[in-house]
């Protein structure tokens, strides 16, 4: 188990449950921070780890999701206010991915959902949103708390992870649709199962006790081992969500609540997450602005980008002559796909540069051997995700 | 009479003190040949570093190295004249009944620590630095500028007015409500605004009554918030800090680089008068009899200073010398300066925590502060005053001999006037012993590790240096005495009713600080006036 | 009774205070249907007449009136409807236990204390005469926004500018000095006399939240002199059968005009379709139908209880959440079996308003306690005698006494159930000090606490002004961004009391500027 607890102004950063065996299986000890945890970068080499979400089954430490619980009378009508969606459509046992805006209707963070009850939700973010959520709550019925710490949590990702689920003993796993939840139990450890992931690949999240983390880990390890278990670093996740096209906070967006400067907070309609915008719902926080601009169009569009070559164009300013006279946007995020054996990236694009298939260009520095060099790389905008193979989404998902 | 052994200077600066010597370094490395004297034996001002008591080194006035400006550093080169500031760790409230909150550095641990008085003002932190930081960008290009005359119809004060209305609606609808709204709230309603818990409202309220006759709950008191800021805003390392060798280290250094421009300086030459001809500054008259001929004055002392106490008021419009009687310098913080045989304990602090290495305070709640404002508002000491220690020796090992320890006490509130009579000695000692007492309630041993005190009250800060009440902004920050108002109306751009006379000290904009650019700003308006290119 | 039919009309009303009611007639004479809804028996908010002991009667809240301007007073035809004074003219007095009775603006008493205040009093009464002018142009008008592309705002603001530089270079300078300044410092710089300085920094300071010390109480002080312009009077009137007469008066008007009103009709929630307000729903269980619902209840009533968070943003809820609205201003009233007798206060002053300020220091004093929730043995008072006037409002040779009593916080340690009795008590000791053998001849005594006021006119805080008079709420902020210029982020809401621009005070300005915008916002 843990040692002593440091205090904070020694060691600023918690250990999750899993600490323990990430500390020995990781051979880098390369860790990075997230939302006040201490979480595991690389554990052997990215390359290792990204080709095991695309070929086999990956777990990946996601105890640092931060964590709230919803109750009260109000709660749905209180979520349904927060979010840009129709909290009212989702179901008791089903998930789903939501953005929430401040008033002028830019993004503050994403999350997931879970309705656990008619008048119980858990809002999973990357990023801790208690004082907006609680000054939300002004007029509401709810109560609002982070379980951060009380609730453990692994994504298991990959083709072969509903095999290696069933096989840990999580019966009717695979009748578990995608964005749906269940309470199931292994070897007795009751476990939250939920259809859903960062990976844009067939795969699950579990949650669960911290008391029961360790015995979870190992039996789930041992479960995977015909099936190529291992677990995974952050920079591997990103590889593959930079594939599936899904937006990382503070880097293809920042916190219309933490913006400093003016004009850089977004909006759902310029990062394309318009589908998650319900009009015709009860008022939402940054409905009316949202509606103003979805009159005169956004300024701007989160896009997907095939970029020429093969160098990843990471922040690259975008213009739209090869000339390099006129910029038009960035790129947010950026790389090479091992699986599509494309150069893609997401990048942000003033309109009217961002139609599908238009060209832009990106100006990218390359270093050879320590020798800087400038490419004008042409650009084409493309459909996102890149990669969105059939088996994301099979119910019961084929077990290779 | 003039002196023949010292060549005529162009330019005669009153006052060492930071700004003055800021002022005189930007018009000497533009070529015109100043003289800076100073009252005192030694140059400094309020930024000073003596001994007092064996080899320890007192900071004995300003204490802390805030607001500095970068780019006064940069162009007078002050790291190669021997300026070093190194940063401090955050700071730390303690309570009087035990428990404290800390500011660490590190954000998680930041977090964590605040989320010990509350979880949801951990959180609410960043949305209040947020805004507090969108409130510095806005204010930071306005420093460095001479503002400008809005009832005055000339082409660079119109161009001025326009420049801050640009920058005003740059900020968008919303965010120009805000900053309106934080430049007239009170600090206690602003913190309102954000958190919920008394310590840790009370730790930041500290930082807006430092220096001010006002209490933390007066209308005007929220800006001076982002004074804590200020130097994060510059994104350089050690923007907030202690001086390397105490604050007299940065005085120091500019009288190096004033020197090393061509320019010189005589201490123990207090002026007497400012002589004017036909309207116009001429030079000035020592206390010795001796007089120096110059074609620029420039006064660093605070304005009632100059105006009453040094220029004849035949040369002065009778509005101006009323306004300049109106503006409002007071008195109302005091400073001990304490040698220690070794290192205080604070049971409220856990042992290891690096927290000890910041600015530590004593407070509860908003509502002590306010008290002790009441206090101050009757003509007297706080019964419980806001302390505001640093112990730099800790980090700056010039300071004393190996083993003990510097701490610089700053208190807030003490009066300059006491409702009962004149400050006595007795009295001092009594003001002293409510501080000593305050601080031995969080640390047991802090008295039997006291080697030596200094104690200076308002009345001795404005006898030894010379600061008007011994208010250590040159004048209140308040509404009606800052930018175009500062120090008087019509007379906001360092230039007096007197020609060839100027104003560099704190009483001008932006005020106080151990910041420069009053002297900054002051020399550039000298030079614009003299025809000559100000050189970066 | 109620009909089938849902009762409607062009626009509710919600409130029949004095704003409303002149938003009511103003509309109304523009030929919309208008309906007040008032929850109390009679209309009149903070500005009516009542009972408060048998036979007994005052102006329950607001007690003077020098604040509407004439040009309202003439355009709703009020002397028509029943305005009518009592006396005009009411001369202030200064009370002191250490000076005898001043009274404001008697060069000759003051020059007895100090020649130098009697000089200065009169250049300084005009200069805060012509900055009153200015202000006053600031509180006639619609605040603009900032940042807009709209002509209007920017002419609003081209406007002010060209009022300030018409002031001439001295002037403005002086202006842009003192607006942000203390009002302690202004009289001191000014002044000598004791009282003389107390007074002003009664007026600045009455009815808000602030010690004379603190900035932006010279603001307040400005706000009050502009108010007066606008009445086109530096003194006081006292309407015969007290303030009531006025809403009654203004009640007329609006009828007479086509609007109706309908007491006892309290709302429970304003009625939202399509994101836009439809009509209101009454405790009763009675839906009314409106295409435009108007607000005269303060800001957080409106849009924390009326309305309902979940037709609002969080951030504007966080703004509206912060609007600082708790009251500091207590009104006590006492039935009198004889007519007091103040020392030193001539019989024809009598009648007039007797400020107890004594000194600035004195007032910061009384200030000083109610940071700490709790009251200060010697509060400042604006005592009025109405009965001398204005007969019908006691039984015969009995009087009543009705006195501001600032300042009185809205909570208080302990709770007001354990502290009422006791200030009642201390007030009466302090007014018995000031004329004695007035504490044997009270009949009855009434103390209204914000808390008390809260509950009988409901308004949040029980605060005159609906919320704090100081830079941070007011003009171009108030109540919060999102919320000025009377509208609301509903569509089809509108705001008209004093929680907007220019605050209360029975002005009636709010109201009236309500109603334009509403007129200006209508196909």
């Amino acid at each position: 188990m843990n040692t002593p607890l440091a205090p904070h102004y020694k060691k600023p950063l918690w250990e999750t449950p899993f600490a323990e065996r990430a500390r020995a299986l990781q051979q880098r000890d390369s860790y990075v921070p997230w939302a006040g945890y201490s979480t595991v970068d690389v554990f052997t080499t990215v390359e290792q780890e990204y080709f095991a979400i695309r070929n086999a089954t990956t777990l990946f430490d996601l105890t640092p999701m931060v964590k709230y619980r919803i109750a009260g009378p109000d709660a749905e009508r209180y979520v349904n206010r927060l979010v840009t969606r129709d909290i009212r459509k989702l179901k008791v046992g089903r998930v789903s991915y939501v953005v929430w805006c401040n008033d002028a209707g830019h993004l503050i963070d994403d999350g997931t959902v879970f309705r656990i009850a008619e008048h119980d939700f858990r809002i999973c973010t990357a990023e801790r949103q208690l004082d907006w959520f609680m000054d939300s709550a002004i007029g509401f019925k709810v109560e609002i708390e982070e379980v951060t710490s009380e609730i453990a949590a692994l994504a298991v990702q990959g083709p072969t992870s509903c095999f290696v689920l069933k096989r840990l003993g999580l019966e009717g796993v695979e009748q578990l649709k995608p964005f749906e939840w269940r309470n199931l139990s292994a070897a007795g450890r009751p476990v939250m199962v939920s259809r859903t992931g960062f990976t844009g690949d067939l795969g699950y999240e579990l949650w669960m006790r911290p008391e029961h983390a360790l015995g979870l880990w190992d039996d789930l390890m041992d479960a995977g081992q015909s099936r190529g278990i291992r677990p995974i670093g952050s920079q591997a996740l990103n590889m593959a969500r930079i594939e599936a096209g899904f937006l990382m906070p503070n880097v293809d967006f920042i916190s219309a609540e933490h913006t400093i400067r003016l004009n850089r907070d977004r909006s759902p309609l310029e990062l394309g997450l318009e589908w998650l915008i319900d009009f015709d719902k009860p008022h939402f926080n940054g409905r009316r602005a949202l509606l103003e601009e979805n009159r005169v169009g956004p300024k701007r569009r989160l896009v997907g980008l095939d970029v020429a070559g093969n160098k990843p164009a990471h922040g690259a300013l975008l213009y739209s002559d090869e000339a390099g006279l006129k910029e038009v946007g960035h790129v947010t995020s950026a790389m090479w796909s091992p699986t599509c054996k494309r150069n893609i990236a997401l990048a942000m694009i003033n309109t009217p540069h961002e139609g599908l298939g238009s060209t832009v260009w990106a100006d990218v520095y390359l270093n050879r051997e320590l020798m800087w060099e400038r490419r004008m790389l042409r650009s084409q905008v493309v459909e996102r995700p890149f990669f969105a193979p059939a088996r994301r989404r099979a119910t019961p998902p084929n077990d290779r | 009479m003039s002196n023949p052994s010292l060549r005529q200077p162009d330019a005669i600066v009153i006052g060492a003190g930071h700004n003055g010597l800021v002022a005189a370094c930007y018009l000497a490395r533009a070529g015109v040949k100043v003289l800076v004297v100073e009252r005192s034996d030694i140059v400094g001002g309020a930024a000073v570093s003596r001994k007092l008591y064996q080899d320890f080194t007192y900071s004995n006035c300003s204490y802390v190295c805030s607001l500095l400006r970068p780019e006064i550093m940069r162009t007078l080169e002050l790291p190669r004249y021997g300026l070093q500031i190194i940063p401090y760790e955050g700071g730390c409230t303690m309570m009087r009944g035990g428990g404290h909150l800390a500011l660490y550095d590190n954000h998680d641990a930041l977090r964590r620590e605040i989320a010990r008085h509350s979880k949801r003002d951990a959180e609410a932190y960043d949305r209040y630095s947020r805004d507090v930081m969108r409130q510095c960008k806005f204010i930071k290009p306005l420093l460095m500028r001479e503002p400008p005359d809005p009832t005055s119809f000339k082409p660079r004060d119109i161009q001025e007015l326009l420049y801050l209305g640009q920058r005003l609606h740059g900020l968008g609808e919303e965010r120009m409500y805000d900053t309106l709204r934080f430049w007239t709230m009170s600090a206690a309603d602003f913190l309102d605004e954000y958190f919920e818990s008394e310590i840790v409202k009370a730790h930041f309220a500290g930082t807006s009554i430092i220096g001010t006759a006002l209490g933390p709950r007066s209308p005007g008191s929220a800006y001076v918030l982002l004074h804590h800021y200020m130097g994060d805003i510059d994104e350089t390392v050690g923007a907030w800090g202690f001086a390397r060798g105490g604050m007299g280290a940065i005085t120091q250094a500019l009288s190096q680089s004033l020197e090393a421009s061509g320019g010189s300086i005589r201490v123990d030459s207090p002026v007497e008068r400012i002589l004017v001809k036909n309207g116009q500054a001429v030079g000035v008259a020592l206390a010795s009899g001796e007089e120096i001929q110059a074609k620029t004055v420039i006064s660093n002392m605070d304005v009632k200073r100059t105006f009453l106490n040094t220029v004849d008021p035949e040369h002065l419009p009778s509005d101006f010398l009323t306004a300049v009687k109106r503006f409002k310098i007071r008195g109302s913080s005091g400073k001990l300066n304490i040698a220690l045989d070794g290192l205080p304990t604070f049971p409220a602090i856990p042992k290891d925590s690096p927290t000890i290495r910041g600015d530590l305070h004593i407070t509860d709640t908003v509502e002590m502060m306010e008290r002790a404002y009441d206090d101050w508002k009757e003509g007297r000491w706080s019964q419980a005053p806001y302390v505001d220690m640093l112990i730099p020796s800790q980090i700056d090992p010039t300071m004393t001999p190996d083993g003990k320890h510097y701490m610089s006490v700053f208190v807030q509130y003490c009066p300059y006037e006491l409702a009962d009579g004149p400050w006595t000695d007795e009295k001092r000692q009594a003001f002293g012993n409510t501080v000593i007492d305050a601080i031995a309630n969080q640390s047991p041993d802090f008295k039997s590790l006291i080697l030596h005190t200094e104690i200076r009250t308002p009345w001795d800060i404005e006898r030894e240096v010379g600061l008007t009440e011994g208010n250590i902004f040159q004048g209140e920050l308040t509404m009606d005495q800052l930018l175009f108002n500062r120090p008087v109306p019509g007379y906001a751009q360092y230039a007096t009713p007197i020609k060839n006379l100027y104003m560099s000290g704190s009483s001008t904009h932006p005020g106080g600080g151990v910041m420069g650019a009053p002297g900054a700003n002051a020399a550039r308006r000298v030079l614009r006036d003299l025809g000559i290119e100000a050189k970066a | 009774m109620s009909s089938v039919r849902p009762d409607s009309a062009d626009v509710i009303i919600i409130g029949g205070g004095h704003n409303g009611l002149v938003c009511a007639a103003t509309l109304a004479r523009a030929g919309q249907s208008v309906l007040v809804l008032e929850a109390a028996e009679h209309v009149g908010g903070m500005a009516i007449t009542r009972r408060f002991a048998e036979g007994f009667k005052v102006s329950a809240a607001a007690h003077l009136f020098n604040q509407m301007p004439l040009s309202l007073v003439r355009d709703l035809n009020l002397k028509h409807h029943g305005l009518a004074f009592a006396a005009t003219d009411l001369p202030t007095i200064g009370l002191s236990p250490d000076e005898a009775p001043l009274r404001m603006g008697d060069l000759d008493a003051l020059n007895v204390r100090s020649e130098a205040d009697a000089r200065a009093y009169a250049p300084f009464d005009r200069r805060m005469n012509r900055f009153g002018k200015l202000i006053h142009a600031i509180l006639a008008s619609t605040p603009p926004r900032l940042g807009t592309t709209l002509w209007e705002d920017k002419w609003a603001l081209a406007k002010m500018a060209l009022k300030l530089r018409l002031l001439g270079r001295k002037e403005m300078r002086e202006l842009l000095r003192i607006i942000g300044m203390n009002a302690y410092d202004l009289f001191e710089d000014e002044f000598q006399t004791p009282v003389l300085k107390g007074v002003l920094g009664f007026d600045a300071i009455v009815g808000s939240n602030f010690g004379p010390r603190a900035p932006g109480t010279v603001l307040t002080y400005l706000y009050r002199r502009a108010a007066e312009v606008s009445a086109d009077s530096s003194t006081f009137v006292q309407p015969i059968g007290g303030l009531g007469t006025v809403t009654q008066a203004l009640a007329r008007a609006a009828e007479a005009a086509g609007a109706r009103i309908r007491t006892q009709a309290p709302v429970a929630r304003i009625l939202v379709e399509n994101d836009h307000a439809s009509g209101v729903l009454l405790e009763s269980g009675e839906t009314i139908v409106a295409n435009t619902v108007i607000s005269n209840v303060d800001a957080k009533t409106t849009f924390l209880n009326l309305l309902g968070t979940e037709h609002l943003d969080t951030g504007f809820v966080r703004r509206i959440d912060h609007f600082r609205s708790a009251g500091m201003t207590a009104k006590l009233h006492l039935a009198l079996a004889k007519r007091p007798n103040f020392t030193g206060v001539k019989p024809e002053w009598l009648g007039g308003r007797l400020v107890l300020s004594p000194s600035l220091n004195e007032l910061e004093r009384a200030f000083n306690p109610t940071k700490y929730q709790s009251v200060s043995a010697t509060p400042a008072l604006e005592i009025t005698i109405p009965t001398i006037h204005d007969s019908s409002l006691a039984p015969t040779g009995q009087h009543v006494l009705s006195s501001v009593v600032q300042y009185v916080p809205y909570s208080i340690k302990g709770g007001w159930q354990t502290h009422r009795a006791a200030l009642t008590t201390q007030l009466i000791d302090l007014l018995d000090q000031h004329a004695p053998g007035l504490r044997d001849s009270v009949v009855a005594a009434e103390l209204l606490t914000p808390e008390d006021l809260e509950k009988e006119f409901r308004v949040t805080g029980g605060h005159w002004h609906h919320g704090d008079l100081a830079f941070d709420q007011f003009y171009m902020v108030r109540p919060v961004p999102g919320a000025t210029q009377y509208q609301t982020p509903l569509p089809g809401l509108y705001l008209c009391g004093a929680s907007s621009h220019p605050g209360g005070g029975v002005m009636g300005l709010a109201g009236r500027h309500a109603a334009h915008r509403v007129m200006s916002k209508s196909p």
